[in-house]
């Protein structure tokens, strides 16, 4: 479990990029920060591994303070997955994705295996251990970027907007993977992005931002959903227009769904048990 | 012709001796310029200092160095090591701006990917800023060693040996052909040392070339 208790951020040039944040991450579920830029969403992303220390307030790890953990230490037991991969460009694809245990002291051998393992985990194949990220496409150095994070089998996975320089197919690939490895492997996933359609897909708690950190809203997609806590919520995930006003008409005595552009997005039927 | 047929000997003794004595100030300038280079990428005002000191030392002519160094250290003026210290301090001069330059040309998402997953900043400076400083690092350690190889000829006014030799004796005896050896041979020399800085480059750093090998990942434009 992660907590932030009150949390804020000044930067050295007087932006107060977060302002008296609290929230509890649970354990196991994945948490998805959503905002627009300046929301503080990196920024409270990257306090959880001390990328960024905050000013006030405290940020405890299973009850433990993290600004009493060495950074470095911290950093190598929290994966980390960012955009555009973050890969070493001049280290091959088994020698990325076993960089962290190698930092750990783990031998050479027994974290190229593991490494191996991992590929087959996200979805690569074995043949392309030897390659360098330049050689990959951007959703397989995305893959091996979460297979890196994933190399010291953390319990705490953070992701600043990985899927966001991919190109929407590859995306919802890699948005489909994600969901059958958190079911596989039952991390506590911290998730920033922008998009709150990604937010809701992955999100067992969804947390909306304004500027400066401030919480709009937070629940579960459903809960944000039917009940919108503001207009700026409201008009943030669209709920408004688009797909998300769907509307019953009824065609030749059955129910379908329209949506606010106009177009047929289903048929209304009776909800089967979950 | 004649000439240099009859001197063929001498010709390749002092060849060897250029390229035995250009050796030292090339590895020592690169390794003095180093952490002077990160000195002058890290801190603003290392930066300014540092970048415009090695620039006046290179401004600092040869034959005034080779007199000012003996008294200053300590030295003789004949001695080699005279020439070597020039040497090397102009290595340093040309050197440092490079270092501090390939610093800054490493990608600053990979650096801090580098630091969020757990490297400390003295081995992320070795492991990982420094192997991919390696391409600007290998451009200015290029223009070093072919500066080093021509300015040893210098060496020959305080009578330190080397193809400069050739240039002075040619000069005084009046025999153009052993001018003109002494002129191709230091270019040979410098072409030298130039190509086998290319190879070792190839050899230690085989990802710049990997992304040409392959038809690798979509455009970077699509990413960005």
């Amino acid at each position: 479990m992660i907590e932030f208790r009150s949390v804020s951020k000044r930067f050295d040039d007087g932006t107060l990029a977060v302002d008296d944040f609290s929230l509890v991450m649970p354990s196991r579920q994945t948490t998805v920060l959503v905002g627009s830029s300046g929301s503080g969403k990196t920024t409270l992303l990257r306090m959880i591994n001390r990328m960024v220390d905050a000013t006030s307030g405290e940020l405890e790890i299973d009850g433990e303070n993290v600004s009493t953990i060495e950074p470095v230490q911290l950093r190598r037991r929290i994966g980390y997955v960012m955009q555009n991969s973050g890969l070493l460009p001049h280290r091959r694809v088994i020698d990325n994705i076993a960089t962290v245990p190698r930092l750990n002291g783990v031998p050479k051998k027994q974290a190229h295996e593991r490494a191996l393992e991992l590929m087959d985990t996200v979805g690569l194949d074995r043949d392309m251990a030897e390659r360098y990220p330049s050689q990959l496409s951007g959703g397989q150095q995305q893959r091996v970027g979460v297979a890196r994070g994933l190399a010291v089998d953390p319990n705490i996975l953070l992701m600043d907007e990985p899927f966001g320089a991919v190109d929407p197919i590859v995306r919802a690939d890699l948005q489909q993977e994600l969901l059958r490895l958190q079911r596989e492997l039952d991390k506590t996933v911290v998730f920033v992005t922008h998009d709150i359609d990604e937010a809701f897909l992955l999100g067992d708690q969804v947390v909306i931002l304004e500027k400066g950190g401030r919480i709009a809203q937070k629940g579960s997609p459903a809960e944000i959903l039917a009940n919108p806590a503001s207009d700026f919520v409201a008009s943030f995930i669209g709920a408004d227009r688009g797909k998300r006003a769907l509307s019953i008409q009824t065609i030749d005595g059955a129910q379908v769904l329209v949506d606010g552009d106009g177009n047929v997005a289903g048929r209304l039927v009776e909800a089967g048990p979950a | 012709m004649t000439w240099v047929l009859n001197n063929l000997g001498l010709i390749l003794e002092l060849t060897l001796v250029h390229i035995r004595l250009s050796v030292l100030p090339i590895v020592l300038g690169f390794v003095i310029a180093i952490p002077l280079g990160w000195l002058a990428y890290r801190y603003r005002l290392t930066r300014g200092l540092i970048l415009t000191l090695v620039g006046l030392l290179y401004t600092i002519p040869s034959l005034a160095l080779f007199v000012i160094l003996p008294p200053l250290l300590g030295i003789g003026f004949l001695s080699e090591a005279n020439v070597l210290i020039a040497l090397t301090i102009y290595a340093v001069a040309i050197m440092a701006r490079s270092v501090a330059e390939a610093l800054q040309s490493v990608d600053a998402d990979v650096r801090q990917a580098a630091t969020a997953v757990g490297y400390s900043s003295w081995s992320r400076f070795w492991t990982v800023d420094f192997p991919l400083a390696g391409p600007v690092l290998l451009a200015g350690l290029r223009v070093v060693a072919v500066s080093t190889v021509s300015l040893l000829t210098f060496g020959i006014v305080v009578g330190v040996q080397s193809l400069g030799y050739l240039f002075t004796n040619g000069f005084q005896r009046g025999i153009v052909e052993e001018v003109l050896a002494g002129v191709v041979m230091t270019v040979i020399v410098a072409l030298l040392f130039d190509g086998a800085l290319v190879l070792l480059g190839r050899a230690l750093m085989p990802w710049t070339r990997a992304a040409r090998a392959l038809p690798a990942s979509p455009p970077r434009v699509a990413m960005a």
